[in-house]
């Protein structure tokens, strides 16, 4: 197993050349901006082509292009750029085609800043654009997970026909980390049995989202949901950390997810049974892993780079049983462990001994 | 008895949706012959806009794809990126190109992007119900300029094909009419010229056709053509604004 030392945003254009990304579009904006510069300059010797748009709009509507043609293409942007390919995504997953998007997330709103941020969870999850629909959205925390979601964000984009996003933050991006380079696994997928690719020697087909009959409209809105109720069934993922015993939990995704796991170790140390939940899967937000806690629990809190955005849905996970409080940095800044672990220890009530209180790498 | 004249097998059976009056049904006439005459069809995709022409995508016979409005040329270019031998165009208004459009009409000339567009001008925006247009003449009344557009706080009618024209990656730029038979063979000469130029893969190829909207413009068919060729005639810039030498021959 060789690993290689490589940027957050480089992993996850290595990953997509690997996954057989042949299409990338896209436009330069800090902190994503190493992947279309590391994509044009290995993606035309896999084979590929990139293609830097006149703006954002543009380059997610080229994905929209290539996509019906049953290409597999990716673009990425941050957050103001992300706000621009709204549209698109309503668009993308009205006609039911697989792109895969990358929001390297930093601060805001407007311009807002380049630190690293999580404020654009509501947008990411709940929509976005208009109109009812979801994204699949996976939140890596570290360089493998920027490599490995990536890849199988590809594979989830043309099971289910959908565009997938890949929320990652500044922080993520710009890190340098150790990453294996897997080969890609080829997938059990469904035949793309309807791309516009010209009709030689087939009926002619076409892709659009327009309706002129309230019934045809509906129809069309109830199918959307059908399937989106069976990503909710399938594919809710997290990951656990020294919960299964715990009276308290702490909830944070991303950079927020690690940075969690040095306080529970802290708190561990000092006899405190503190655990973790780290959503991967932002939507479906992973409810299940609430299920066997939400009547054992005496509290949680969640750690989050907004002003308070994922609890919403941790509070409807937990149907609001127990006291969920949040530990919220912004604008580019970032909880050192001890001010999670001292806040947590307050709300909660902990009489913990002051020395015991560490700001160490743990983790 | 021999059949001389028949429906063009680019178009499909669905019977046309447009208004009575309305020329969008000969430019899809004319772009349906040229599909067949160049034996393309079966290997063309279209792109529809948003607007009148929106439901174009159940007219014709080739594969077609529904854009947003304005970013029909940004999904043809994904398209011709992907599949660079196939046959790829646009059908937009002059309200999805020449205004939300504006964007990608520039940069897919600038890039040179193998695509054909067809521009459809008539001067308003018609599906939403005749509104004012980038290229809503001098003193034009339309719903939202119901005092006749006002230059000094509207601008003056934009003519993209000059604009186009002075691109470099533009390889072929025409700007038609439909309003007589001598200018509906022009116009289907046009058409077919900028898709032999894509064939040919010397660059962007565009075409705009000067078109008419009897039902916003509250006239009869008859006075549509009319006030077509005495108002709109002189203002916008007419015939073959960019031709490469390999396609004269042709």
């Amino acid at each position: 197993m060789t690993k290689v030392l490589i940027k957050g945003n480089e992993a996850i254009a290595e990953a997509a050349i690997q996954a057989g990304c042949k299409m990338f579009f896209g436009y330069p904006i800090t902190p994503s901006t190493e992947i279309v510069e590391y994509l044009s300059k290995h993606l035309p010797k896999a084979g590929g082509t990139v293609l830097q748009g006149e703006d954002e709009v543009a380059s997610i509507y080229m994905c929209y292009g290539a996509a019906a043609t049953g290409t597999r293409v990716m673009t990425a942007t941050s957050s103001p750029g992300f706000s621009l390919k709204q549209e698109g995504l309503s668009y993308l997953a009205a006609n039911e085609l697989p792109v895969v998007v990358v929001n390297v997330n930093r601060a805001g709103p407007g311009l807002g800043g380049l630190g690293p941020a999580q404020s654009d969870y509501f947008q990411c999850t709940k929509g976005g654009g208009h109109g009812d629909y979801r994204l699949i959205v996976l939140a890596p925390s570290k360089s493998q997970e920027l490599y490995d979601f990536t890849m199988e964000a590809f594979d989830l984009a043309d099971k289910y026909r959908t565009p997938v996003l890949l929320l990652a933050d500044g922080f993520l991006g710009q890190m340098m980390e150790p990453v294996e380079i897997k080969k890609r696994i080829i997938a059990d997928l469904p035949p793309k049995d309807w791309i516009t690719d010209g009709c030689r020697g087939r009926e002619k087909r076409k892709i659009a989202s327009y309706a002129l009959s309230n019934e045809a409209g509906e129809a069309t809105c109830l199918k959307l949901q059908t399937k989106y109720e069976q990503i909710k069934e399938k594919e809710q993922r997290w990951e656990e950390y020294k919960a299964e015993d715990a009276e308290y939990l702490l909830v944070g995704y991303g950079t927020c997810g690690r940075i969690a796991k040095s306080v529970v170790l802290n708190a561990r140390r000092q006899g405190i049974k503190l655990g973790l939940i780290r959503p991967i899967t932002l939507w479906p937000f992973p409810e299940k892993a609430f299920a066997s806690y939400k009547d054992k629990i005496k509290g949680i809190v969640t750690v989050e780079l907004n002003a308070g955005q994922m609890i919403d849905d941790v509070k409807l996970a937990v149907e609001c049983r127990m006291p969920v409080h949040l530990y919220s940095r912004q604008g580019g800044m970032m909880p050192g462990e001890n001010e999670i672990f001292n806040f947590t220890a307050q709300v909660f009530d902990w009489s913990v001994a002051e020395e015991a209180i560490t700001d160490g790498k743990n983790i | 008895m021999e059949k001389i004249f028949k429906r063009t097998t680019g178009l499909s059976s669905v019977p046309f949706h447009y208004c009575p009056g309305c020329t969008h049904g000969i430019i899809h006439r004319l772009i349906g012959e040229v599909m067949e005459e160049l034996g393309i069809t079966e290997d063309t995709i279209g792109i529809a806009p948003v607007g009148c022409a929106g439901f174009c995508l159940d007219l014709f016979s080739c594969d077609f794809i529904g854009a947003a409005h304005g970013r029909a040329q940004a999904v043809a270019t994904g398209v011709k990126r992907s599949l660079p031998e196939k046959m790829v165009f646009t059908y937009q208004g002059d309200g999805d190109i020449a205004a939300i459009g504006t964007a990608h009409a520039v940069h897919v000339a600038a890039r040179g992007e193998k695509i054909t567009s067809i521009m459809v001008n008539n001067a308003v925006f018609g599906m939403t119900g005749g509104q004012m247009a980038p290229t809503t003449l001098a003193g034009q009344v339309t719903t939202t300029s119901p005092y006749g557009r006002d230059c000094s706080t509207s601008g003056r009618p934009i003519d993209l094909p000059k604009i186009i024209a002075t691109i470099d990656g533009a390889a072929y730029v025409a700007a038609v009419a439909v309003d007589c038979p001598k200018n509906i063979f022009a116009a289907k000469k046009a058409i077919k010229r900028a898709f032999q130029v894509q064939q040919l893969g010397l660059g962007f190829s565009f075409v705009s056709v000067l078109s008419t909207c009897p039902t916003n413009w509250g006239l009869s068919p008859v006075d549509s053509l009319k006030w077509l060729q005495q108002n709109m005639l002189p203002v916008y810039q007419m015939g073959e604004l960019k031709v490469p030498e390999e396609v004269k021959s042709l």
